[in-house]
């Protein structure tokens, strides 16, 4: 990060202008081709995501073949009296296609906010153990040190078989195993700039604790952690694809792309697209989220 | 440094306690929960009362776990609910099942990253580093099951090359191990090989390979006698640590290609609520990765000279 070392008095800025800032640097993507890729992947499926009530072109839920056309790779398309299902129909005689879309919706309505829920709690976490140092920062420490040596496939499967598997209970695993490994991003980001003027500034004009580290501390390590929350995004897309594809996902009927993998997959040598067609949904949203925060990354090292 | 491996031993014994402490109360807190486990939904209450009261069940928590950690110790954890016999039986064949994917895993993948990082990294921002760099990324994003499907549908169903379970029910066959080696080598081939790479990169930078350049040594001597030593500790932690990712894909893959491995008996005890031997597979998933940590910290240490004589 780079920070201006000249003492200037600025107002507080507001949020439209905070907001326009964060617009602008991402704007900077457009310099890495990767990154725009990227972007683009992102973009496309949250079009899709949002656009899924008037882009399926079935109800995703309603069995409308019961026969299924088998042992074609890509079967192409059947066609009843009212449509034409494109990617073909699943084993209970679902149109494939709108399950897709739909699934899109569940998993960039859940994937965010538990991204979001253990950014939270990470960034608390990590404040705290970063700006108060000594107990605080030792227990937070072990804590994290212990939720991080769990292979975490292992604690999500203790944590969902423990409390049950649901949309709310997948963000609070995700958010108890995620959380120590943003805590320790922050921290060391928190330790490098509690030197800085600007915070003996702040702690001089009297400022509490916790206004000096979300205040002052906070904005100024946005950087490694934009980049980081795209990471993990694309991570906790995988998180939940594994959960869905090991039957510990959310609940049917409701699509979602694990889910369905973990549905069919008994007949996936039968009908191989009833897997490939959400295998390549969630891969290609994943790469989407990786292949940005790459191309971050790579800016951000720019300047 | 003999503090430095004591200490990390040290903690490598209070985090297995804590962990030991968390699943003993997370799964047997509620005792009558246990017994219903244990003895089925539709055993009646005095039944459930009966085995509570001659399995010790009503004695205070703190003597239970302090019994329960001491047969642990030993390696006894009591017996499968689902399986009728002692949670070792079940576990160990397992555990060596998956210690034979997990070593070929290995075997293909370390030398595949580590030559690929090298490469990538000896010239930093060449087509050649870009290529291999967003190879890792795309191969890391598709997550394992997305790439059992994937291979399946071209080994299995177009090519008919190699069979598409791995149950080995006629014997060991390494044919049958094949696929899953291959989706566990493709999905973490590209994390190492990056941080080969940026390891590699970082070394290329420094002062001593510049003068090693400038002094006239051929290049391949700059890279096998100056840079790679340097190079090549960073990858052995992120080597170590792969092994706590590797517990996770097994998982994943031995479900899918329905392989009699350790990985797919934690989660069918999960899934069957088969509480003891939940506990067993979980604390030995949790040994097995604290151990490789301590093991990579203490080999980080000992590799690195700077560290090591301060």
């Amino acid at each position: 990060m780079a920070t201006t070392n000249t003492i200037t008095v600025e107002p507080a800025p507001s949020v439209g202008a905070a907001i326009m800032r964060v617009i602008r640097s991402f704007a900077l993507i457009r310099e890495s081709w990767v990154g725009m890729i990227g972007a683009g992947l992102v973009l496309f499926w949250v079009i899709v995501a949002i656009l899924a009530p008037l882009l399926a072109p079935f109800d995703p839920n309603a069995t409308l073949m019961p026969m299924q056309r088998s042992g074609a790779l890509f079967p192409g398309s059947d066609t009843v009296a009212a449509g034409t299902f494109w990617l073909g129909t699943d084993q209970l005689g679902r149109d494939i296609l709108s399950r897709v879309i739909w699934g899109s919706q569940t998993v960039l309505l859940y994937a965010p906010l538990a991204t979001l829920s253990a950014y939270t709690v990470g960034i608390l976490m990590g404040l705290a153990a970063g700006y108060y140092r000594g107990w605080v920062d030792d227990l937070l420490s072990r804590i994290a040190d212990i939720i991080l040596s769990f292979p975490v496939l292992v604690l999500y499967i203790i944590i969902i078989a423990t409390i049950g598997a649901s949309g709310f209970n997948i963000i609070i695993a995700i958010t108890f195993a995620s959380a120590p490994g943003i805590m320790r991003i922050v921290r060391g980001l928190v330790l490098d700039l509690r030197n800085r003027d600007y915070v003996a500034a702040a702690q001089t004009r009297g400022e509490g604790a916790w206004r000096i580290m979300l205040v002052e501390i906070l904005p100024n390590a946005r950087g490694p952690l934009i980049v980081d929350s795209c990471l993990r995004l694309g991570y906790v897309i995988i998180t939940i694809g594994v959960l869905g594809f090991l039957g510990l996902g959310l609940p049917p009927p409701d699509p979602d792309w694990g889910g369905m993998i973990n549905d069919t997959r008994s007949m996936a040598m039968a009908c191989p697209h009833m897997v490939l067609y959400p295998c390549f949904a969630i891969s290609s949203l994943i790469l989407g989220f990786n292949l940005l925060a790459d191309g971050l990354r790579e800016i951000s090292l720019r300047d | 440094m003999l503090i430095f491996i004591t200490k990390r031993f040290g903690f490598m014994i209070v985090t297995m306690l804590v962990v030991s402490m968390l699943l003993f109360l997370l799964l047997e807190i509620n005792v009558d929960g246990v017994a219903t486990k244990v003895l089925g939904p539709y055993s009646s209450q005095e039944s459930r009362e009966i085995w509570l009261e001659t399995n010790g069940y009503r004695d205070p928590l703190i003597q239970r776990y302090g019994r329960w950690l001491g047969n642990a110790a030993v390696g006894d954890f009591g017996d499968s609910v689902r399986f009728k016999v002692p949670v070792g039986q079940v576990m160990w064949p397992r555990l060596w099942n998956t210690a034979i994917l997990g070593f070929w895993t290995f075997a293909i993948m370390i030398p595949m990253s580590l030559i690929l990082g090298i490469l990538a990294g000896m010239k930093e921002g060449s087509k050649l580093d870009r290529s291999i760099s967003v190879t890792g990324i795309i191969t890391t994003s598709v997550p394992e099951f997305a790439s059992a499907v994937f291979l399946s549908a071209i080994f299995v169903f177009w090519l008919k090359w190699l069979p598409g379970t791995s149950s080995m029910s006629d014997g060991f066959s390494f044919k049958e191990l094949l696929l899953p080696i291959m989706v566990l080598v493709i999905y973490d081939f590209g994390y190492v090989a990056r941080m080969t790479r940026a390891s590699m990169a970082e070394v290329m930078t420094t002062h001593y390979i510049r003068t090693a350049v400038l002094k006239g040594l051929p290049y391949r001597e700059v890279i096998l006698k100056h840079a790679l030593r340097n190079a090549l500790i960073a990858p052995f932690t992120v080597i170590m640590l792969q092994v706590n990712w590797l517990l996770s894909g097994v998982i994943v893959v031995e479900f899918y290609f329905a392989y009699k491995g350790f990985g797919a008996l934690l989660l069918e005890a999960s899934l069957n609520q088969d509480i003891f031997l939940i506990e067993a597979c979980a604390m030995v998933a949790v040994f097995v990765a604290v151990a490789t940590q301590t093991i990579a910290d203490v080999g980080y240490t000992y590799l690195n000279p700077r560290i090591r004589f301060s």
